[in-house]
């Protein structure tokens, strides 16, 4: 396999586990933010938790793979990356620590305020972790200060620019009603009914904030000198998987609505993928400064090592964690047998 | 404070942070799944609560092993990026297959394990058990690899143009006597670390012979045994890490040992008293001989001395100070020692002692406190094997100097510290409080039903 094939590869690769994060950990997320205003009583905010309960970890190491995966095959873009956007990190990990140990020790004492506490921290990481990787995810498409030493020279306001508060924005907010649709397929009962409702205000929310990123992306990204003006049917996908989450919900059919944030979460993630392709970080000081799959790869030799592990790993991953989703599809309710674990 | 400092500081607070609830996770998992075997086998009531106990224990630790790892995987990146970008090629391979391997099979069948109870078949309830057990460790072994190459690198060549580590031998990567022998003491420290965890607890139910009586006298047995099992791998696993430090590390043995002069045959340093630097001698008491035998299994071979290697090394690598903080490798070596050598004695002490009725034992007040050991012995062990390594992040290819993010300020560094620092802190208050609580409450708090489920009213009202 020449040297050129496997950095595409290895680029493809990364998008891939991108897109499964953002699917999966999507919802885990919108669930999250939703947790508190949702269940008014324990025992539902115990239903509502216990829908991602055993999965959500599972889910969370896509995050982790994306970012060995990164390190293994573009030791430089996770050099710089992780580097340069230090703060916004820093406080990813904070919100990913409270909203982890929230999810297995709020049930562990039965005081009102030990879990009333415990539900806010899973609320509250969930929505700064969605912001915050809008935000970095915006950054990179537009480009950051990278100088010719491949050192970003920016600091955490520079992130903080119109463009990246947009894309946090349409991040949170596709992700709650993700999370809603989510919801409505594992929940019954009163609870079912209720996370409707919410479905149909995000929703409005969310086609807006996504519209607005659209727009945004032609103006604060070079979008259009790469893909056109007709930017090619995926992002237009996009959209429409959006809008038409919005019919099926308002007929009740949760299963298609849920299918369709999740194909729009997928279209958003390949037009981000394709916009950056080759480079990995755009550089906004030079162009020449950007880094690329070609000058922040691994050698050849660990990415076909790393690309056999892959080959033979990988579906096997993907088989346990679909069968774990299978082992429990049965819809959660607040009586006890369903809450008890 | 400069950001090199705070960085070094942050690196090392927080992964001795999370070396604290690593060795339990690791050998604690096999005792779960150990004991839910035997109630698969004989549907004898005890080993299902058994299970459960200690099973509740292993999840309150588990959680923040969990949260506290997510930081060390994106820490190379954020605060070393000038290490990631010289040895990315080489030393992010083992981390992503860490991730691949490892991470996916114990968080997806802990999941499982978790809420499957009566939701999967009863045999798949216990296959996950087991997977979290192998997954835990495969990850160690992982982990293991990627360090044991930061101290003996193997299976690379130096990119003349890009001035970067190139793997060019998987095979050495994995096979890196290293690692192994990290894995090997690692894995045996942490099945020790669970058993003495159970001694205490086991003993605190014992001494008041709450209605368990029977259950706890069982998990002391199998624990009893465990432990002397694991804390004579865990010695010999040690002694063998001698040897290899004695032969690719000479620096780190002689700190260890605060061996200045080039000895044949070389004393062991029983108490060395040094100046405030910690690099200097100043008084000594020396038992003949022993050093010589932990390094090389005889009592006659040479070891060298750190004056001898400081002039080595420069000559090879330049000017410079090649010499570890001595404080701290002689004393956190003399710590696991001490406490390994006590935790062999202790559960042969314990298994001796089963042959009679342990409840009535005065002694058996104190046993709670033997849950302090392995972690003494855990924490120094690492804090030895880091500081031991110092001046390089890579024995003899990167300093640490040079490993550092360059973009960092000092305060960018101290947010961060501080941040994680008051996290941390808060972290470690909730776990304390929960496994006390759950330890302390036996086995019927553990039970499904009992706690976690509460009535409609409690928690946010209306
Ligand atoms: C329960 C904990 C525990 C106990 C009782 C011991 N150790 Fe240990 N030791 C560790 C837990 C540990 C550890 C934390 O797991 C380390 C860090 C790296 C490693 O592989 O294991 C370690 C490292 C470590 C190293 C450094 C390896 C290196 O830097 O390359 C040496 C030489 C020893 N050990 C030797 C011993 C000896 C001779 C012991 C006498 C009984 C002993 N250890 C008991
Ligand atoms: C989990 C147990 C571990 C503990 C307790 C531990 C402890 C430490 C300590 C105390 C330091 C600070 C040294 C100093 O300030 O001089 C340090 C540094 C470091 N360790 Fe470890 N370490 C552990 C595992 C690892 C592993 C598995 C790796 C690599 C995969 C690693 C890589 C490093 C690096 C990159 C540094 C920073 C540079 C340095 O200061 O040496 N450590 N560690
Ligand atoms: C400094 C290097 C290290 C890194 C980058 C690292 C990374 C991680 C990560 C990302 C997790 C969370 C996994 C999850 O979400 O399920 C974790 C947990 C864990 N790590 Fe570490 N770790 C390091 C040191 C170590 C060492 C030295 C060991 C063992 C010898 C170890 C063994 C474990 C175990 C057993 C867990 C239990 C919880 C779990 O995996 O889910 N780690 N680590």
């Amino acid at each position: 396999m020449s040297y050129e094939f496997l950095q595409t590869l290895w680029f493809i690769l990364i998008a891939v586990l991108w897109i499964g994060f953002y699917f999966l950990e999507g919802f885990d997320f919108g669930v999250g933010m939703l947790l508190t205003f949702l269940g008014k009583k324990d025992n539902e905010r115990r239903a509502i938790i216990n829908t991602v309960g055993p999965t959500w970890d599972g889910n969370e190491v896509w995050l982790l793979t994306a970012g060995g995966a990164t390190f293994a095959a573009f030791p430089q873009w996770y050099a710089t990356m992780f580097s340069g956007f230090y703060l916004a990190l820093f406080l990813l990990l904070v919100a990913l620590i409270i909203r982890g140990i929230a999810f297995e020790y709020r049930s562990k004492d039965a005081s009102p305020k030990w879990r009333n506490t415990f539900d806010w921290m899973i609320a509250i990481g969930s929505f700064l972790a969605a912001l915050l990787l809008g935000v970095a995810f915006a950054n990179l498409a537009e480009g950051v200060p990278i100088n010719d030493k491949m050192m970003y020279t920016g600091n955490l306001f520079t992130l903080l620019n119109p463009y990246g508060l947009m894309g946090g924005l349409a991040t949170v907010s596709v992700l709650l009603l993700h999370g809603a649709n989510f919801l409505a397929l594992k929940l019954d009962g009163e609870l079912r009914e209720r996370v409707r409702d919410w479905s149909k205000k995000i929703y409005w929310v969310a086609v807006i904030l996504l519209v607005v990123l659209m727009i945004g992306t032609f103006f604060f990204t070079d979008m259009v000198s790469r893909l056109g003006y007709n930017p090619g049917i995926i992002p237009v996908a996009s959209v429409i998987c959006l809008l038409l989450s919005g019919f099926f919900i308002n007929r009740k059919m949760e299963g298609w609505a849920f299918v369709m944030t999740s194909l729009n979460i997928v279209f958003t993630q390949i037009t981000f993928f394709t916009i950056m392709f080759p480079r990995v970080m755009i550089s906004s000081l030079n162009p020449a400064w950007s880094l690329t799959i070609y000058n922040a790869s691994s050698s050849q030799y660990t990415l076909t090592v790393m690309s056999i592990i892959a080959l033979i790993f990988v579906p096997i991953v993907l088989a346990y964690q679909a069968w774990t989703y299978y082992m429990f599809a049965k819809r959660i309710s607040t009586k006890k047998d369903s809450l008890v674990y | 404070m400069d950001p090199i400092t705070l960085s070094r500081w942050q690196f090392g607070l927080t992964t001795v942070y999370h070396f604290l609830f690593v060795p339990l996770t690791l050998g604690m998992g096999w005792f779960v799944a150990f004991m839910q075997t035997r109630y698969y086998q004989t549907k004898d009531e005890t080993f299902l609560k058994m299970a459960k106990f200690w099973g509740k224990l292993f999840l309150i630790n588990f959680a923040i092993g969990v949260v506290t790892g997510i930081v060390q995987e994106f820490q190379f990146g954020m605060n070393w990026s000038e290490y990631s970008r010289f040895v990315g090629d080489i030393f992010g391979a083992p981390l992503a297959i860490e991730a691949l391997l490892a991470f996916f099979m114990e968080s997806t069948f802990l999941g499982i394990w978790i809420f499957g109870e009566g939701r999967v078949p009863e045999k798949v309830h216990l296959a996950s058990i087991w997977l979290v057990a192998i997954g835990s460790n495969l990850s160690a072994l992982w982990i293991l690899l990627a360090n044991g190459w930061m101290q003996h690198p193997v299976g690379y060549v130096l990119n003349e143009v890009t001035g970067r580590a190139q793997m060019v031998d998987f095979f050495a990567l994995i096979t890196n006597p290293k690692g192994w022998i990290f894995f090997w003491h690692t894995i045996a420290a942490g099945l020790a670390t669970a058993s003495f965890l159970i001694l205490g607890v086991s003993a605190y139910h014992l001494v008041r012979k709450t209605k368990y009586t029977d259950l706890f006298k069982r998990s002391f047995q199998i624990a009893a045994i465990v432990g002397l099992v694991s804390s004579t791998l865990v010695f010999l696993g040690g002694h063998t890490q001698g040897q290899y430090i004695y032969e690719t590390q000479p620096m780190k043995m002689a700190s260890i040992e605060a061996l200045w002069d080039t000895e044949q045959p070389a004393s062991f340093s029983i108490l060395t008293i040094g100046d405030l630097s910690g690099k200097k001698e100043v008084w000594s008491l020396r038992l003949p001989a022993f050093t010589s035998f932990l390094a090389c299994n005889n009592f006659n071979c040479e070891v060298r001395g750190v004056n001898d290697i400081q002039a080595e090394y420069e000559q090879k690598y330049g000017p410079g100070d090649y010499i570890p903080l001595m404080v701290f490798t002689y004393w956190s070596f003399r710590f696991m020692m001490t406490v390994g050598f006590i935790m062999i004695l202790l559960s042969a002490f314990f298994l001796w002692a089963l042959r009679s009725d342990i409840t009535k034992a005065k002694w058996m007040k104190w046993v709670p406190w033997v849950i302090v050991l392995p972690y003494i012995g855990n924490t120094g062990g690492w804090i030895l094997t880091e500081m031991g390594r110092q001046p390089w992040i890579v024995q003899g290819l990167l300093k640490v100097q040079d490993a550092v993010s360059p973009n960092l300020t000092t305060v960018d560094l101290l947010i961060s510290l501080i941040g994680y620092v008051v996290v941390y802190g808060a972290l470690a208050v909730a776990d304390f409080y929960l496994m006390r609580k759950y330890a302390l409450a036996g086995p019927d708090a553990a039970l499904r039903e009992s706690v976690d489920v509460a009535p409609a009213s409690v928690g946010a009202q209306d």
